[in-house]
């Protein structure tokens, strides 16, 4: 047996129907139009759809709103760590701006939450990408240590300094008028956001960003500031997750510490693993698999934590590339053994 | 203004700890010239780009081109006025298609003020820009060569590569880290037309060289380095035959006969 094994090897072949929608004559047929569309389709209406199918148990409705925001958070770490070559542990930072950002909107200024939620996007951000600004020069893990400090600094100073409510948080936030508003924006954020992200890094400001990625000192020996486009992509990926965060805060009536907590800088980074990384769209199906998998293990306490670390080992073991990639070479490609 | 050295190097050093890579080197390069760097290995040919160039802060010492004092510039401000270089070990972006490649220094503020690269920019989609460079450097735009992944082109390509991402700013001035090491002596012929077209068009060159023959062809002045400290400048055929610089190349007379 061991010998017959020897003398062939797994070959992978673009199946047909792959190689002849891959230009503009796909539109010549419904059979290619459909095979680009089908999938694409079943993801944008299958998200679209969930919150209908879920009305009759409103908890999982509430699930769904919080796996949105892992989501964003996912595709921004995502987008950071295989684009932009920044891979940053600052989720928790991020959903804590924001929450804290559109609270204090809410609660100082008064402002309705069409408008705290747009503006904490856009100031959070901007917070976000000055606190990381001295830390850009670094590169790899060390920018991972540095980025995982934030949410935990951010944290102790304002329990320490007991600013914007202290430990208590600031109460009292408005919440959203209808269930249904709070789904559908954070889904079609969800859709847009990788939407807007995939066409992006096949643009040519896309190009230079993975140019940064790759190969930074080339990218300084043509001429553009480096620090600047890692400055734009902290932006970019700040801004998805301080969105989350306002809408977090209105959710939740309430911004406090907890906001900063870990789970935000963590869970992204595990759906990731599992979705599969620099698809953008995998870090969604991720988050979709382990947070509810996560919900169902509420009752087990701090144990959920141990199974949490099982699948994870069980996919970077037997599934490094992901969900997302094992799917997509299965549906382009077919697999045949040849011998040798 | 044009009378003016388009570049000069005032005493740099460096150290690296304990080591001077570079002591007191100056250098001059006027508008259209080609000025070849050479010297034994670990002699500071390197460090002397990456000093220009910005990689690397000079201990000591001024550069100044074009009017602009450069000492201790960001890489890419250096860049961005028309100072370019090469590196010696290559670094194209290995997944992508070699055109693609330009994109990247094509996006540049410097490309896109200059226009790309004769009428482009602006005026067509950087994709066609880039094509046209690599015509220009030897890659044959019907041929699959520029669809090709940077990975998966010979050497050749890639210092041809390296040669285009420079000129897709339009420079005024190319430092060359060793573009001809490690060419075959048909690649190299055909990339010395390559160069002088470039002198002709108006743009100066540094060459950093360890095939003399060659640069000699091209070079209008040739500086050599020996233990980071300029040991003779001058004309090409002159140059080799310095004592010092044959001491450096091939030991000293006195050491050869102490052995025997």
């Amino acid at each position: 047996m061991a010998v017959e094994q020897k003398d062939r090897r797994k070959e992978r072949l673009d199946r047909g129907i792959k190689v002849r929608s891959d230009g503009v004559y796909a539109i010549a047929s419904w059979a290619e139009i459909s095979y680009l569309v089908a999938p694409r389709l079943i993801f944008i209406l299958g998200l679209l759809a969930a919150p209908i199918l879920l009305t009759p148990v409103p908890y999982w409705q509430k699930v769904l709103s919080i796996i949105c925001i892992y989501s964003l958070l996912a595709i921004s770490f995502d987008f950071l760590a295989n684009y932009v070559g920044l891979v940053s542990l600052g989720g928790g930072f991020y959903i804590g701006v924001g929450a804290y950002v559109a609270a204090l909107l809410n609660m100082k200024l008064g402002a309705p939450i069409f408008i705290t939620i747009p503006a904490a996007t856009v100031v959070g951000a901007a917070i976000c990408t000055v606190f990381f600004l001295p830390c850009l020069p670094l590169r790899g893990v060390y920018f991972a240590i540095v980025s995982l400090m934030f949410p935990l600094l951010a944290a102790r100073v304002i329990e320490a300094l007991d600013i914007f409510g202290g430990t208590d948080g600031i109460v009292g936030v408005d919440g959203f008028s209808s269930v249904w508003m709070e789904q559908y924006l954070l889904i079609i954020a969800v859709l847009l956001s990788v939407f807007f992200l995939r066409r992006m890094i096949t643009e040519d400001v896309g190009l230079v960003f993975s140019g940064v990625k790759d190969n930074d000192q080339a990218v300084k020996a043509s001429g553009i500031n480096i620090t600047r486009y890692k400055a734009l992509g902290i932006f970019i990926a700040s801004s998805l997750g301080c969105f989350g965060g306002a809408v977090l805060s209105h959710i939740y009536m309430w911004a406090g510490i907890s906001q900063f907590a870990l789970d935000f800088s963590i869970i992204p980074i595990a759906a990731t693993v599992v979705g599969g990384g620099g698809t953008l769209i995998g870090p969604v199906i991720g988050c979709l698999i382990l947070v509810p998998i996560s919900e169902l293990l509420r009752d087990f306490g701090t144990l959920r934590i141990a199974v949490y670390a099982i699948i994870l080992t069980m996919f970077i073991v037997y599934k490094s590339e992901g969900i997302m990639v094992f799917a997509s070479r299965k549906y382009e490609q077919f697999e045949r053994w040849v011998s040798i | 203004m044009s009378d003016e050295p388009l570049l000069i190097v005032d005493n740099i050093s460096k150290t690296f700890g304990g080591v001077a890579a570079l002591s007191m080197v100056s250098l001059q390069v006027n508008r259209g010239d080609i000025v070849g760097v050479i010297g034994p290995n670990g002699s500071g040919k390197t460090t002397l780009v990456n000093a220009i160039s910005g990689f690397v802060k000079p201990d000591r010492g001024k550069v100044v081109f074009n009017g602009h004092d450069i000492t201790g510039w960001h890489p890419h401000k250096i860049a961005d006025i028309g100072l370019t270089r090469t590196f010696q070990v290559m670094r194209p972006y290995y997944s992508l298609p070699a055109f693609k490649n330009l994109i990247i220094p094509l996006f540049s503020p410097r490309a896109k003020r200059t226009g790309g690269w004769r009428g482009g920019g602006k005026m067509g989609s950087r994709d066609t820009v880039a094509l046209d460079i690599l015509e220009e450097i030897g890659f044959e735009r019907d041929s699959y060569v520029p669809y090709k992944m940077a990975s998966s082109l010979p050497t050749g390509y890639l210092k041809r590569l390296e040669l285009a991402r420079c000129l897709a700013l339009r420079p005024e001035l190319i430092i060359c880290d060793e573009v001809f090491s490690g060419l075959s002596m048909s690649e190299m012929a055909s990339m010395l037309p390559l160069i002088e077209k470039l002198q002709m068009e108006g743009i100066s060159l540094i060459m950093v060289e360890h095939r003399l023959r060659e640069l000699f062809r091209l070079a209008n002045r040739v500086i050599v380095l020996n233990f980071g400290c300029k040991i003779a400048e001058g004309f090409s055929s002159e140059v080799m035959e310095l004592r010092e610089v044959k001491e450096a190349y091939f030991g000293s007379e006195d050491e050869v006969l102490e052995y025997v």
